[in-house]
């Protein structure tokens, strides 16, 4: 009862919202880079919203199931097919035995979810599923996924009531750019006004250095007072890091817990998935707001994803409207 | 103590800026605060990472505002909390400097205008204060760099440097734990895993302890990893007072 890795794709590893609390021990938190797909991979299934997931990168996986489950698929278009034909994304899929559900590579975004409603069975190490391909922690054997890789199921998923309901209408990563909402600090006083002012004005270009750890860009230098050297410190996922060359460097789910370049902003929690499903050649700008903007900016997508909750619980037009020809029917028999 | 400063680090986390310096003064009163934060059971904080002069507190928004937490962190920092003195644990860490192990220890040596050895010599001759523990799992943040061989970090970090090599970064020196992108001038390289994900204990180092580099040449580099491969390789720990 699982599924069987048959092609391992580029880079797919069992992720939820990471490992938190011991980054005080140098561990980083890893987990999802786009928090947002992987929610909503979830609530599809209405899965618990950390419930572990494939995440996977530029090309995707191919996986057999040994058994019956529901699943959905998030992110990036990874142009999915089962047993060779196109499957909805955005949407709860009823697999079989047998069923191979393959991906290809991201025509849009760059990172995809697969989320399960028999729940991936991996242990839990220090309170996560997630992969730390760094520590080597987590996840399956604390590596990426390759052929031959078995992943059993935690439990049965053969039903999911408003079946055919759970779909959304979301196409989220067909741009070639993104604007990114950034709180200013925490040091932003160790560059000059010009820098600033070049930060906030400039477009930046997403290079081939961009993986779990973070997206380095290009684009005009960034100038600091003196030296973009601190005192080494805590890393929040989005900092913007600005080293001596000038260039900023986003850090992102796999980064350390601390460094020693200042950090210019923090990309808001909501505008994350934006840059993480970016390519090579996109272009990135930034714009500053205050951090009471980006906390109601995170209640609201909540809110949203709540929205979605209830969309997929109504019962969906095909479902009614099977309801009429049954209702002249029983006129028949009055 | 200076005046402590407390910002936004975006809409999940907030920093504690306690000083602008390096000094085991500002670094106790972090731990203090770690720990004070910690029995208090603040709710809403989701992770910490104490830093030499700052502590960042990754929270959750939904849960405490920013706002909140910033006041309440504001009230916190002026309780005044005492540390007790104990006795200090130091290991021995063998380090083979420069050749292919250290590329930029002539840069260190020209930066400083001293020779090769004389960087070897200061860089050997004191115990350093682990004054935290991030970047990777088990790296260890070290006071107490002899001032004459501060180097800048390199303009543009390195995209993978070895495990088990020693830099210096600015005013600050230490030991890769495992391969790793980075930024820091290499000097050396030790035989000793600090981080070992297959051993009982995967972390080696604490915060509280202190290390002594001990220079080794290429035999001795070959005899202790050819131990350590074996997992026969135990540290010397020297005890001192503080």
């Amino acid at each position: 009862m699982g599924i069987r890795i048959l092609k391992g794709g580029m880079l797919t590893t069992v992720q939820d919202l990471g490992r938190a609390g011991y980054q005080s021990q140098g561990f980083s938190v890893a987990g999802v880079m786009d928090v947002r797909s992987f929610k909503i991979a979830n609530l599809l299934l209405d899965n618990p919203e950390n419930e572990a997931v494939l995440e996977f990168t530029l090309i995707g996986p191919t996986v057999e199931f040994t058994s019956i489950s529901i699943v959905a698929i998030t992110g990036g278009d990874f142009q999915p097919t089962v047993n060779g034909e196109p499957v909805e994304m955005y949407k709860a899929l009823y697999m079989k035995k047998g069923d191979i559900l393959k991906f290809g590579s991201a025509r849009t975004g760059s990172r995809g979810y697969l989320a399960f409603g028999s729940y991936l069975d991996v242990p839990v190490v220090m309170g996560s599923r997630c992969t730390n391909l760094k520590s080597r922690q987590g996840g399956f054997k604390g590596r990426k996924l390759e052929a031959g890789d078995y992943i059993h199921f935690r439990k049965k998923c053969q039903y999911l009531p408003f079946f055919l309901s759970r779909k959304l209408d979301l196409h989220e990563f067909d741009q070639n750019e993104a604007e990114l909402r950034v709180v200013m600090g925490p040091q932003d006083d160790r560059f000059s006004k010009q820098g600033i002012e070049t930060f906030l004005n400039s477009e930046y270009t997403v290079t081939s250095e961009f993986d779990r750890m973070g997206c380095r860009l290009d684009g005009p230098f960034i100038a600091p007072k003196e030296t973009s050297d601190i005192i080494s410190d805590g890393i929040a996922f989005g900092s913007v890091q600005v080293p001596s060359h000038g260039k900023p460097i986003i850090l992102l789910a796999d980064r350390q817990t601390t460094g020693g370049y200042a950090k210019i902003a923090t990309v808001a929690s909501v505008d994350i998935p934006k840059l993480v499903q970016r390519k090579t050649d996109h272009k990135i700008r930034f714009r500053a707001i205050t951090v009471e903007e980006a906390q109601k900016l995170y209640m609201d997508e909540l809110r949203e994803l709540d929205e979605m909750r209830k969309v997929i619980h109504k019962p969906c037009k095909e479902v009614l409207e099977c309801r009429l020809p049954a209702k002249r029917l029983a006129k028949l028999f009055e | 103590m200076q005046n402590i400063k407390i910002v936004a680090a975006g809409d999940s986390s907030i920093l504690i800026e306690f000083g602008s310096e390096i000094n085991p003064e500002i670094n106790r009163k972090i731990t203090s605060t770690v720990q004070l934060i910690r029995a208090q059971q603040i709710e809403g904080i989701v992770d910490m990472i104490p830093a030499f002069c700052s502590l960042l507190i990754n929270y959750d928004p939904r849960i405490i505002t920013y706002d909140r937490i910033q006041s309440r962190m504001a009230e916190l920092v002026k309780m005044d909390v005492k540390a007790s003195a104990q006795k200090k644990k130091v290991f021995e860490i063998p380090v083979c400097y420069g050749g292919d192990f250290g590329p930029d220890i002539e840069n260190i040596a020209a930066n400083a205008g001293l020779s090769v050895e004389e960087v070897i010599k200061i860089h050997s001759s004191s115990d350093y204060l682990i004054y935290m523990l991030g970047f990777l799992p088990g790296f260890c943040y070290l006071g107490g760099l002899d001032e004459r061989i501060h180097t800048p970090r390199l303009a543009n970090p390195r995209v993978k440097i070895p495990a088990g090599s020693v830099g210096i970064g600015g005013s600050q020196t230490g030991i890769y734990p495992l391969d790793s992108p980075g930024g820091w001038q290499l000097m050396g390289l030790t035989p000793v895993k600090t981080y070992d994900p297959d051993r009982e204990t995967p972390i080696l180092l604490e915060a509280g302890d202190y290390i002594r580099f001990v220079p080794i040449d290429r035999g001795e580099f070959d005899r202790i990893k050819a131990l350590v491969d074996r997992n026969e390789y135990e540290c010397v720990i020297r005890e001192g007072e503080v």
